[in-house]
């Protein structure tokens, strides 16, 4: 008897393992993408904190509601009480959801402010969403005056079903965007011809592209990799078609790249000192 | 309250439709019973067509690529989804509950402006039609999602004046409707009828009516600052000559966030005359019901900018907007506490009405649950436009007010028609919308939350699992609502009597003044309440 009892736990235990092995196998994303500056953590961090308290709430309530649906019906003989009010109980459950609130306000707003400061930083990269493609300048910093379009590199055949989808279907381009470890990074964005919006998920970093104007954010990326991303914001027939692609690599990498770049340097157009200026002056 | 049966018009409703018959009936006439079952059949025509366009977007998104349709037909698909679903179903199924149920909840004969209702109705099919003309015009529909932003305005089609007209038109029904609810309500009551003893669902539209009537007009005023920029050189939108394209967001929301609870209120109303009659209790904290509905309303126009988390605010607008919306969390958690306090102890049975309205009560506030999340500027920076944001708003939208709409026909249909649905049968569709709809918008969570952008044709290869759940879920959505109609066309063919009272605990005149079917006319004498 107790053998048996033994046995189909031990089977049981098995199965649920091999359910688990197979649900990693699928490795099917689910959660946010592990992330690679600091500001990333936090939201990452910030978004559990939260889930875990309204999945207590949620569990709290709900289990009371299904403990009535269960206890209290109708076809068990449960006959319906009459009360309809109790300012005591209607006082708690509006001032502990407020105090529930301050809980977690606190540590989003710290998470918030992080996120606008984008002083000092030690290279500045003003961002240009196209219909439907990426160009970047880089204004300030380590390979001033450099600057390329980004584009979609996923061959027509891929996306039609006429040839095999690669590992980085629309998540690859022909020139990515080149940035150093560990430096802080401001992106001044801006739109040429409707909004688009600039994001890596990884960075925890997305702007709107809003044409005529420029926003900044900033992220300080702490892994050397590639990085990929999409347009968030819907700018036309080919939204789902521009990918942001940020290649993170050393120090000393990150020099060598410019100097292959310095050809390309000369033909910059633009002062971009004139770029910075104006939007030092717009953060005022 | 008496059980005096207001049996009057009861006699002579066979005659009593107006001078015409057949088609010029409903062309012509000014009975709230008959412009609510017009607006009732109207939403459900148009939840049929903007359903219709979501079995288009996820037959598409079912696998990475393009199989189906095009990038620009995608997005046109989206765009009219929205806008179909928004103004043309959920809306106007509610405006039609309060046509049918307001002056009966409250003693009125009929709605306080007769021949104003039947305008604020025959306005739709004419705006309905702009939209769906608008696929058959150069360029088609516009392909720029429901909130219409600019300046991506500029670059449509014809498509897009249509549509402009067509909200300037949807607008003006609006607010005829809600000029006509608020003068019913503060005018039309029966002796005895104070505000404060009003049933909820009334309570509800008396708020709802406000909220459009200050909210539609910015909308109105959105579209038409995009139309002289499209056509007569104004830049309202256009950096270039001196306007701001974020400028059309922060109108758009000044709107669009009251909107959000011109839908949820009437639903909340809805559920809150269900929950009591099923528990055979009532309802519990009406007075903090009534409050928490206006906090939630005044709260709805100071939040709009959290919707634009991204548009790069300075850090106070940030902080601000993120403290305001937070706080909508403790009105909305008062209802769902009473409603959960409403059951407690009370003496529950389960037929299809209460079905729904605990479906609504359990899946709303799962979609409030994700809102107190994407109401965080840091986190929501990450979510924004991306498919949890599309989970989140379905869950309070196309479950939470659909399901209380759901609940509020099984609940209302056998008094109306005087004929019972099949109770086997609701409850099929019951579980069955339950089971697909879960599937089709809990799986977004995850693909959103990985990053997956919204208003995609196409996506990269680690979203496909979640995109097939979705799409597969979405299909058996839509083929339940098939079952609806059924079970909706079967009652009224052939279901079986309905008793004057159907459901013992139902407590409002509707219920315990008025026979079943209800007459053509209704409470000509008003009753007089002690």
């Amino acid at each position: 008897m107790a053998s048996n009892w033994v046995r189909n736990l031990a089977v049981s235990a098995a199965g649920a393992a091999g359910l688990a092995a197979a649900g990693s196998a699928l490795a099917v994303p689910w959660n946010l993408q592990a992330p690679v500056t600091r500001i990333a953590a936090d939201i990452h961090g910030l978004h559990e904190y939260v889930m875990i308290l309204v999945t207590l709430i949620f569990i709290g309530v709900f289990g009371a509601m299904f403990y009535s649906v269960y206890a209290h019906r109708k076809d068990k003989g449960h006959k319906a009480a009459q009360f309809h009010e109790s300012t005591t109980v209607e006082v708690l459950w509006t001032v502990i959801p407020l105090v529930i609130l301050v809980v977690i306000a606190w540590p989003a707003t710290k998470v918030v402010i992080a996120q606008k400061d984008t002083s000092q930083a030690d290279l500045t990269i003003k961002v240009t969403g196209y219909q439907w493609k990426w160009g970047y300048d880089y204004v300030k910093g380590e390979g001033e005056g450099i600057r390329f379009f980004s584009t979609l590199t996923t061959p027509r055949d891929q996306i039609e079903g006429r040839a095999k989808k690669g590992a980085n279907y629309l998540l690859e381009v022909d020139n990515e965007l080149v940035v150093p470890v560990n430096k802080k990074v401001r992106i001044l964005a801006t739109g040429a011809d409707v909004i688009h919006a600039w994001w890596v998920p990884a960075f925890g970093a997305k702007q709107d592209a809003i044409p005529g104007f420029i926003r900044d954010i900033h992220f300080k990326a702490e892994k050397t990799g590639t990085f990929r991303g999409q347009c968030t914001e819907l700018c036309g027939k080919d939204h789902g078609y521009m990918p942001i692609v940020v290649r993170v690599v050393s120090q000393d990498e990150y020099t060598k790249w410019v100097g292959e770049h310095k050809d390309k340097k000369a033909a910059a157009t633009e002062d971009p000192g004139k770029i910075v200026a104006a939007a030092e002056s717009a953060r005022k | 309250m008496s059980a005096v049966v207001d049996s009057h018009g009861h006699e002579h409703h066979h005659d009593h439709h107006g001078g015409y018959g057949g088609i010029m009936r409903w062309i012509t006439t000014t009975n709230h019973k008959d412009i609510g079952t017009l607006y009732l059949w109207f939403s459900f025509i148009m939840f049929m067509v903007g359903g219709a366009m979501a079995m288009v977007i996820r037959l598409e998104l079912f696998e990475p690529g393009l199989q189906w349709v095009n990038p620009d037909f995608f997005n046109q698909m989206t765009t009219m989804h929205g806008l179909i679903m928004v103004f043309g179903a959920i809306m106007p199924a509610f405006v039609g509950f309060a046509n049918w149920l307001i002056p009966m909840q409250i003693g009125a004969p009929d709605m306080a402006f007769a021949r104003m209702n039947n305008w604020s109705f025959w306005i739709l099919p004419f705006a309905a039609s702009l939209l769906v003309i608008s696929f058959f015009v150069p360029g088609g529909a516009p392909g720029v999602g429901w909130t219409l932003y600019a300046p991506l305005t500029v670059q449509m089609g014809v498509g897009m004046d249509l549509t402009i007209f067509a909200v300037h038109l949807l607008g003006m029904s609006s607010i005829m409707g809600s000029i006509n609810i608020i003068t019913t309500i503060l005018n039309l009551r029966a002796p005895g009828m104070t505000l404060m003893r009003m049933p909820l669902f009334c309570w509800t539209w008396l708020i709802t009516a406000y909220l459009l009537v200050a909210a539609m007009p910015v909308l109105a005023g959105a579209v038409t600052m995009t139309l002289t920029d499209r056509h007569f050189g104004t830049s309202f939108f256009n950096a270039a000559g001196g306007g701001d394209p974020v400028l059309y967001q922060h109108i758009f929301w000044f709107f669009g966030h009251p909107e959000v609870y011109i839908i949820a209120l009437p639903a909340f109303g809805v559920i809150s005359q269900v929950i009591p009659a099923f528990s055979r209790k009532p309802l519990f904290g009406y007075a903090s019901m009534v409050y928490a509905t206006s906090a939630i309303a005044i709260l709805s126009f100071i939040v709009w900018a959290h919707h634009m988390y991204t548009v790069g605010m300075p850090v106070t607008g940030q902080l601000f907007f993120m403290y305001a919306t937070t706080l909508i969390a403790v009105p909305t958690g008062v209802k769902v506490f009473n409603w959960v306090a409403t059951m407690w102890k009370g003496a529950l049975s389960f037929e299809t009405p209460m079905l729904f309205a605990i479906g609504f009560l359990f899946l709303f506030t799962l979609g409030g649950m994700t809102g107190l999340v994407l109401s965080l500027a840091a986190v929501d920076i990450q979510l924004h436009d991306t498919y949890y944001v599309v989970a989140h708003f379905h869950y309070v939208m196309a479950i939470g007010a659909v399901f209380a709409g759901f609940a509020g026909i099984y609940f209302w249909l056998p008094k109306w028609t005087g004929r019972m649905y099949d109770e086997t049968l609701g409850k099929w569709h019951f579980w069955l919308s339950t089971i697909f709809i879960n599937l089709t918008f809990f799986v977004q969570h995850f693909s959103g939350l990985a990053g997956m952008p919204r208003r995609v044709p196409d996506y990269p290869l680690m979203f496909e699992t979640w995109n097939k759940l979705s799409s597969i879920g979405a299909f058996g959505f839509g083929l339940s609502q098939l079952l609806f109609l059924y079970i909706v066309l079967k009652a009224l063919k052939r279901g079986e009597k309905a008793k004057d009272k159907q459901w013992e605990g139902a407590d409002s005149l509707e219920w315990t003044h008025l026979p079943t079917p209800v007459p053509y006319h209704t409470f000509e004498t008003q009753p007089v309440l002690k």
